[in-house]
């Protein structure tokens, strides 16, 4: 077993001047592909909306799955994750302001959600409204952001003050919150899916639904946690980070394309099965004029990753592994698209354009702006956790 | 039966460790015997890696296609029905089977390939050395033959490592 001592010292990390205007400019290209779909190609309303939407849900979904990654590992007590833990707790801090993107596309609540217009509800929306209706979403928007900051900001505090004061207490706290966060994220994870997603086809159910999120969302963080591992460990900034930990990593992506796939065969499945016209209608639109993007999505989400992962030497090759977790991310892009758009929008007007395109950029710099402020207050490594010398020298099987 | 020398341990960093300073000497190691996995174990002996990932994927493959083939032929020549009015081929209706008949396939080929290439099986008589070993003990053991080093040498170079016991089995029993 390594000494202490032995363990190579991490880089600080500084966010440099460099970097920041690296990212104002991706901001730049977002908000100009958004003003340029606003006042030059003068797209529908209902577009510019649902793409604000699906970007904020993109947003705030990478910070909650990583937040979801920390606990699971923290309850798990597991010592391989110690090195690359800064990354997850930076990017759970992105939830509180996530609220604000959320915020800015409520204007467009009306156009997104059928049922917010209570003045002509048809049956089916009728027995919906003691859940669906304004005033009820909105206070439960507000619980679920509450409590997933209030998480957040907590657990990342009790682990940095391991840092300076190391004492078991606070180790003792980030178990216990964990668990807590795990039984509130449990079941607001599914209902905010409900709350966000599934309504948008209001008539619509799928009882896997929220799970069927979850496990995207659970993807996407996981790309971005090894996009930001293997940039930092180029970087020098986590030198103790190796093959193992890419490797643990890669598994984790890797198992959990194969999982949103098992979900999405299931949901898909019974649906196609019983033949049901409420059910079936959901697909039909998908297949029929979306065709294109719904084969994608099952390529780009299921097939790729597990057959381009499937080796161990795969796992454990940065670069390769990067441009997995890149097509990978953007697969559970169009997979929120697919979602979405067909809703949201409608055939007639959805597309895949310059706005599409264009505006996640924005969320990108935003998202990492955000991500390297955080990063930056604390050690890039928590060197005073006990599993932390474990988790420099280890080794898969 | 072949001469050989084995030492035991108590605990696997200690192990490690002896299995890292023999290699070092340039001593071959014959087998490490552990009553659980040890990480890093694979390495510190430089074992080639195993091939059963492989086989696990051929028959993985071979179980998904039959068990695709077979309900392809089932719900078209062999026995067509009319499941609430769909088209005999419906290939999402296929996709559990085949699911289940590939982690089959694998799960027993690996299985099967894995005794046999460890000369295991039902009614083989296990070549225990010691029974220490499915206790709490770690044995490395060393072979005269293939290290050009008498028993006697061996045998000190384990002790030199820190085992415990040091025992040695003669070629003439």
């Amino acid at each position: 077993m390594m000494e202490k001592q032995n363990i190579p010292d991490p880089i600080p990390f500084k966010f440099g001047k460099k970097l920041k205007t690296y990212l104002g400019i991706a901001a730049g290209v977002g908000l100009l592909a958004l003003l340029i779909a606003v006042f030059v190609q003068q797209l529908p309303s209902e577009r510019i909306w649902a793409n604000l939407w699906m970007n904020a849900l993109m947003f705030l979904f990478l910070g909650l799955g990583a937040l979801f990654f920390w606990t699971v590992n923290t309850l798990g007590e597991s010592t391989w994750q110690i090195n690359i833990q800064r990354i997850m707790e930076s990017m759970g801090l992105t939830i509180p302001f996530a609220v604000i993107l959320f915020l800015v596309a409520f204007p467009g609540l009306k156009d997104l959600f059928e049922w917010t217009h209570t003045e002509h509800l048809d049956k089916i929306l009728q027995k919906k409204e003691a859940y669906l209706n304004l005033p009820f979403w909105l206070i439960r928007f507000a619980v679920y952001f509450g409590m997933w900051s209030f998480f957040a900001v907590y657990l990342r505090k009790m682990s940095v003050k391991n840092d300076f004061e190391p004492h078991e207490k606070y180790l003792g706290r980030l178990r216990a919150t964990s668990g807590w966060f795990m039984v509130f994220f449990a079941v607001s994870s599914s209902m905010a899916a409900w709350d966000w997603l599934m309504s948008i086809d209001a008539h619509w159910f799928s009882t896997l639904y929220g799970w069927y999120i979850f496990s995207g969302m659970f993807v996407s963080a996981v790309a971005v946690i090894i996009l930001i591992t293997i940039a930092f460990r180029h970087f020098g900034i986590l030198p103790n980070v190796n093959g193992e930990h890419l490797h643990d990593l890669g598994k984790y992506l890797f198992g959990f394309s194969i999982f949103w796939a098992y979900l999405w065969i299931s949901q898909y499945l019974l649906i196609w099965y019983s033949n049901i016209p409420e059910e079936t209608v959901y697909y039909v639109e998908r297949v029929n004029n979306f065709g294109t993007i719904f084969y994608i999505n099952v390529a780009a989400n299921f097939l790729f990753p597990f057959l381009a992962l499937m080796t161990r030497g795969a796992k454990r090759q940065p670069l390769y592994l990067a441009v997995v977790a890149v097509i990978v991310l953007i697969g559970h892009y169009l997979d929120l698209y697919l979602a979405i758009m067909p809703g949201a929008v409608g055939h007639e007007n959805a597309s895949i354009g310059l706005l599409e395109i264009g505006l996640p950029f924005f969320y990108i710099a935003a998202f990492l702006g955000l991500f390297f402020i955080f990063f930056e207050k604390a050690k890039p490594v928590p060197e005073n956790h006990p599993y932390f010398i474990e988790s420099s020298d280890y080794e898969n099987i | 039966m072949e001469a050989i020398v084995y030492g035991h341990f108590t605990d696997e960093l200690e192990l490690l460790d002896a299995v890292k300073a023999l290699k070092n000497k340039g001593i071959r190691i014959a087998d490490v015997r552990t009553p659980f996995p040890v990480h890093g174990l694979d390495a510190a002996l430089k074992f080639p890696r195993s091939h059963l990932p492989k086989v696990a994927f051929a028959a993985g493959i071979i179980g998904g296609s039959l068990g695709l083939l077979f309900q392809v032929w089932v719900f078209t020549e062999g026995w067509p029905l009319n499941i609430g009015g769909k088209p005999y081929l419906s290939l999402p209706s296929f996709v559990p089977v085949t699911f289940e008949l590939t982690i089959l396939f694998a799960a027993f080929a690996m299985g099967f390939a894995f005794l046999l290439r460890s000369n295991l099986g039902p009614g083989k008589i296990p070549n225990i050395l010691d029974e220490e070993v499915t206790n709490d003990h770690f044995q490395i053991i060393l072979s005269a033959k293939n290290n050009n080093l008498s028993e006697a040498e061996l045998a000190e170079a384990l002790e030199a490592t820190g085992a415990l016991e040091v025992k040695h089995i003669n070629a003439e029993k």
